[in-house]
């Protein structure tokens, strides 16, 4: 009898209810992490302080878990009281024991071959409200799953797959709605942001991020091209509860390559959007890369501080806009880059002529993959910095032919890598409010991976070549590395399983969590 | 066939070829253009790739294997695939490549089993190359050198070898697990040891490298002094004074031979 006592009090973390509460506050409960970036201000920071400098040294791997699926393994564990919980790929969820690594329970879902997916079949994490867990699939739906045992709670058709739609972006959970995102910003989809009733998977609102004849932005289109206008939303935006605004990144515009079908800015592609939490209205737009020719996808995660909201951009500048009006404060130079002079008062590009793509090919920094691209920032608040990682890799951009055709890849060329350049990368400190150069830590290949700041003064990365990396966060001096043996594409997170902080990242195909001995 | 299908039938063919002049080109030839020429020649003739302008590809012998290369390119050689394509592009593309091969081309004159002689004697070539299995590790594998080079582009190499050094990095990768470019190296250890060799790998925290007598060393950068990285050289000598002219087509026709196998 003492001993069931015993296991249903272990077990009642189990059943605890992760309350729009409890997220909002998720600074104050670092033990755990309970939204894609940590907290809806989109830090990616902890103010846990247990791994230092002084002792990172001993930071050993307690356990891995190897996926079940040899696509790229991007996820973004949740962690609360205890237990991880993850999507893996193509689009599968599992809660792990965090003491342990052990599969708690695993939702599998078959994905129809058709999908089509630019970038491999992945998906980058769970979010969490109450006792549910809230995925989105590759065949573009949105799932609800019982937080105890993996169930299906409610399963909704967010977009047509076979339209090019899918789902590979971590959902937000905000008061009692479900945000979600979708992918197929290279098939020539009309890009969205919907809300859901968390409870019954009950569309509440839809946020077009092309608009439709009549509304404003629409005369930024030439002829119909609207509606293969993409500007996809794959990556998780952030919440500000004070405007009650939700910041969302949005995507190139289709064709990639091919401006020539699109003349006009093509709004709301390449913008961050600020939306009204409860309607869905459209407060304010910033556009970073007017009519795009580059795939520069504005998917990164927008960064709150102050009355601040910021961003390093795919096109290689840093940005800081008023956070309730979208005005441009300051924006600089963070990456390599040779298409624009650099940006006018407003914030717009001074674009070089002659940097757009054509038959013959262009070569242009930042390539088609960006100088940074949709791996999480980190933000610490306690210094100001914001933490980045760099990529310094050219393209050679060709424009070609772009004929639409429902559910097929809608390029309008192609891109090539440059002969005897070898790409490389860095992780740089800016400091927040100019993004001023504080320091760079040089990496060999152009990296995947995201970053993670901590109270204890260090920020925690990962390579393409396999290696997981504590920098001490004042001087970027490298502290700690472990080789995983597997490229890392994927966000690290922190929290505590027995009163020990943890770190964890997914590589390779296998999750792995961290303690210092 | 009714005499006006027959008639687009016959346009089509010609809008296909290499050779017709248009200031419109079809878009095929726009996409080989963009996407092939670079390394298979503007007219299929060859460059870093092997020739197109042949009867038979022995790789794409027929049209699905054809369209399956060119779709999904060729793992393990610098050939990428094309998601870029549309199914009904791939099939433009394809029949443009066959076109290529209908055109005319010249053999390689030279004699073969001389070339193999040179090779192994007088070029000495299997020092730093290996050749079905035998041979160095210092330069690229030459196994089946003549199914991925043209007869201009070997010939090239061998007068100017830092011409034809080799490099993946034009095709797009998502990460390198190993570069294959054969990077020359000139790295002094801290404790004042040098050491001159190819890279085998790197990372931000290591390097991998081997000597010119084929000697493995692994150092964590901050035992190093200094890496000096010699973008665009070549250990491999110029062959201009070693082989005669008609050498260096008996040379190319034996290394055009090397097609894989044994």
């Amino acid at each position: 009898m003492r001993r069931a006592i015993l296991a249903l009090t272990l077990a009642a973390p189990l059943a605890a209810q992760v309350s729009y509460e409890r997220i909002l506050r998720a600074a104050s409960e670092p033990a755990n992490w309970l939204t894609y970036s940590g907290g809806y201000a989109g830090h990616r920071h902890s103010r846990l302080a247990q791994i230092t400098p002084a002792n990172v040294a001993r930071l050993k791997p307690v356990w891995t878990y190897q996926a079940n699926n040899l696509n790229k393994f991007e996820t973004s564990p949740l962690a609360i009281d205890g237990v991880l919980y993850i999507s893996e790929p193509p689009s599968n969820a599992a809660a792990l024991d965090g003491r342990t690594g052990r599969p708690l329970w695993f939702y599998r879902r078959s994905i129809p071959p058709e999908v089509r997916a630019c970038c491999g079949q992945v998906n980058r994490g769970l979010a969490v409200l109450d006792d549910s867990l809230f995925l989105g699939t590759l065949d573009a739906h949105l799932v609800a799953l019982d937080l105890k045992t993996g169930r299906v709670r409610w399963d909704t058709t967010v977009a047509d797959y076979k339209l090019g739609y899918s789902i590979t972006v971590a959902p937000l959970a905000v008061k009692d709605k479900i945000l979600i995102g979708v992918s197929g910003g290279e098939l020539g989809v009309r890009g969205l942001i919907d809300a859901y009733d968390a409870k019954t998977g009950r569309r509440l609102w839809r946020f077009w991020t092309v608009p439709g004849p009549g509304e404003a932005g629409n005369e930024t289109w030439a002829g119909d091209s609207w509606k293969t206008g993409a500007a996809a939303t794959w990556i998780t935006g952030s919440f500000d509860p004070e405007t009650n605004l939700i910041f969302w990144g949005t995507g190139n515009p289709g064709p990639d390559y091919d401006g020539d079908v699109r003349q006009g800015d093509n709004l709301y592609s390449d913008s961050l959007v600020a939306l009204d939490a409860d309607t869905g209205t459209l407060r304010w737009h910033f556009q970073f890369t007017p009519h795009d020719v580059h795939d520069w996808d504005s998917n990164q995660v927008p960064v709150l501080f102050d009355k601040f909201v910021a961003t390093a951009n795919r096109n290689g500048f840093y940005y800081v806009l008023e956070r309730a009006t979208g005005k441009f404060l300051a924006g600089r130079e963070f990456g390599k880059q040779t298409w624009s002079k650099g940006l006018d008062d407003r914030g717009r590009p001074v674009v070089i002529p002659n940097t757009e793509p054509t038959a013959k090919g262009v070569m242009i920094y930042p390539g088609m993959h960006g100088a940074t691209n949709w791996f999480s920032p980190a933000y610490n608040p306690n210094t100001g910095t914001f933490f980045v990682a760099v990529r310094e890799e050219p393209t050679v951009f060709f424009k070609g032919p772009s004929k639409y055709s429902p559910g097929a890849f809608f390029f309008g060329g192609s891109i090539r890598g440059v002969r005897g350049l070898e790409p490389s990368g860095s992780i740089k400190a800016l400091k927040a409010a100019s993004g001023e150069l504080e320091w760079q830590f040089l990496m060999h290949s152009p990296p995947w991976g995201g970053l993670l700041s901590t109270a204890g003064g260090l920020v925690f990365g990962g390579s393409a070549e396999g290696y997981f990396f504590a920098l001490d966060s004042p001087s970027g001096r490298p502290l700690w590395r472990y080789p995983t043996g597997g490229a890392i594409f994927a966000n690290p997170v922190t929290y505590v399983v027995n009163g020990k902080q943890h770190v964890s990242i997914a590589s390779g195909h296998s999750l792995f969590a961290f303690a210092v001995e | 066939m009714p005499t006006f299908e027959r008639l687009l039938f016959l346009w089509g063919l010609l809008a296909l070829a290499p050779q017709t002049p248009s200031s419109l080109p079809h878009p095929a030839e726009r996409h080989y253009a963009a996407s092939c020429a670079g390394c298979h020649g503007p007219q299929g003739e060859g460059a870093s790739g092997p020739s197109l302008a042949q009867a038979g590809l022995e790789r794409a012998a027929t049209e699905q294997a054809l369209f399956d290369v060119i779709r999904n390119g060729i793992v393990g050689t610098e050939m990428p695939g094309t998601r870029h394509f549309t199914d009904e592009e791939v099939r433009q593309v394809a029949d443009y490549v066959r076109s290529l091969g209908r055109a005319a081309v010249r053999a390689a004159s030279g004699n073969a089993a001389r070339g193999e002689e040179l090779v192994r004697a007088k070029g000495g070539c299997q020092k730093c190359h290996t050749l079905r299995g035998r041979g160095g590790s210092l330069g690229p594998d030459l196994t089946e050198i003549g199914a991925r080079r043209s007869p201009a582009y070997l010939r090239a190499a061998l007068l100017d070898p830092e011409a034809a050094v080799p490099d993946n990095f034009s095709t797009y990768r998502w990460v390198t697990v190993i570069p294959d470019n054969f990077l020359q190296l000139r790295v002094s250890t801290r404790d004042g040891r040098r050491i001159t060799g190819a890279r085998v790998n790197e990372d931000a925290f290591s390097i991998q490298i081997r000597d010119l007598d084929g000697r493995h060393y692994s150092f964590w950068k901050d035992e190093l002094a200094e890496i000096r990285k010699d973008w665009g050289k070549s250990p491999m000598p110029s062959f201009r004074k070693t082989f005669s002219d008609a050498e260096l087509d008996d040379v190319v026709a034996w290394l055009l031979s090397l097609r894989g196998g044994s």
